[in-house]
């Protein structure tokens, strides 16, 4: 029942996935964090850091790991297959449409909408974020950092990855543990 | 044999497309054009056209080239293709991690990573932000402003709060983006 469920739940995230990675990751942790429970928001966090850093697309990484811990390989597959046959179909039906499809105002007017409202999605998922990181100086200086630094690089048409932010930040967390170890050592 | 070079072709973009969609649609590009599935200018509107389309990048352009080059069989081949390494790759990591996260240098490591990841998601919305509600894409692009814009906004905003206030439940952002589709139908078409 558990797996019919999030199939079900999966097709409607996969259908509405509009926007890219992030938006994606914001729906996937409205059904699945705020409204099932099926995983919390620390273990969700986790996930994302790790499929941002593996490849292939972000969304599908997350949604392969939740259908594993929810019922093994058998429900990674079920989770997986379910994000993916919508737009799978959609793209489809699309491409036997091609021409036409891409002279319809009125898919480019719905859209102008969409994106908006993308934004608004995903501008919530990362205050989201915010609010519930732990307010230490490290923390909020690897975020504002990082925000910072993308979004003058995005600005500036300098073309740089996210990978090499997120490592340089597991690479800050790592440090500051091994330098506190260390001190913990000494005072012994 | 166009299915097993279709196959082959996404199995190596979704093994080796790190950091988002975007990294993916130049991978996915070379190979394209390396093979003459797509000319250099149709690949550009493809990437048009496929924004309006909902699921990952990668995803919708395995579908697409897939089909273009082998029907049904060759979108599936494709699309299982570049789904198949991640997929290995996060069941292997999903095995291993609550032993992983045992080790606290491990779980050091991760959760450092965590406060870049809000990070970047502010930055993708304040850029996004910028592009869609005043035409910025870099510093040199000029602005234009259109009020349809923030009268969307103001209602993606209002929704939500007013629904929580009344119904004291988090509001369906799948809905959401069905409002905001009608919106821009109305106002834009």
């Amino acid at each position: 029942m558990i797996l019919l469920q999030m199939f079900i739940s999966m097709l409607k995230i996969g259908a509405f996935a509009f926007g890219g990675g992030y938006a994606i990751i914001a729906l996937l942790e409205n059904e699945f964090v705020t409204k099932r429970s099926w995983i919390d928001h620390d273990e969700f966090m986790n996930v994302v850091a790790i499929a941002e850093s593996t490849p292939g697309p972000i969304a599908i990484n997350v949604a392969t790991y939740i259908g594993y811990k929810l019922k093994g390989i058998f429900g990674a597959t079920v989770a997986t297959v379910g994000v993916c046959t919508p737009s799978f179909i959609i793209m489809y039906v699309v491409s036997l449409f091609y021409e036409r499809f891409m002279e319809l105002s009125i898919v480019m007017a719905a859209f102008r909408g969409v994106q908006i409202c993308v934004v608004y999605l995903i501008a919530s998922a990362a205050l989201k974020m915010l609010k519930k990181m732990k307010k230490t100086a490290r923390n909020v200086t690897v975020f504002a950092v990082t925000f910072g630094g993308m979004t003058a690089c995005t600005l500036f048409d300098f073309r740089i990855s996210s990978i090499i932010f997120i490592f340089t930040a597991g690479v800050v967390g790592l440090s500051s543990f091994l330098i506190n170890k260390k001190r913990k050592g000494a005072k012994k | 044999m166009i299915y097993l070079q279709l196959f082959f072709t996404f199995l190596k973009v979704g093994a080796f497309a790190l950091g988002g969609g975007y990294a993916m649609l130049s991978l996915i590009g070379d190979s394209v054009l390396a093979y003459g599935w797509m000319t250099e200018e149709e690949l550009l509107n493809f990437a048009g056209v496929e924004t309006v389309i909902p699921g990952p990048i990668a995803v919708n352009m395995a579908t697409f080239i897939g089909y273009d080059q082998g029907g049904f069989l060759g979108a599936l081949l494709a699309t299982v293709g570049v789904v198949l390494p991640s997929f290995i790759i996060i069941l292997i990591i999903a095995a291993l991690i609550n032993n992983l996260m045992k080790y606290p240098a491990v779980n050091a490591f991760i959760t450092g990573m965590r406060p870049s990841l809000g990070g970047l998601i502010l930055a993708t919305a304040a850029t996004m932000g910028l592009t869609v509600f005043f035409g910025l894409e870099n510093v040199s692009s000029p602005l234009s402003f259109d009020w349809r814009t923030v009268v969307i906004l103001a209602v993606v905003i209002a929704v939500p709060i007013a629904y929580k206030k009344l119904v004291k439940k988090e509001f369906s952002p799948i809905l959401l983006i069905v409002i905001s589709a009608v919106f821009g139908i109305l106002l834009f078409a």
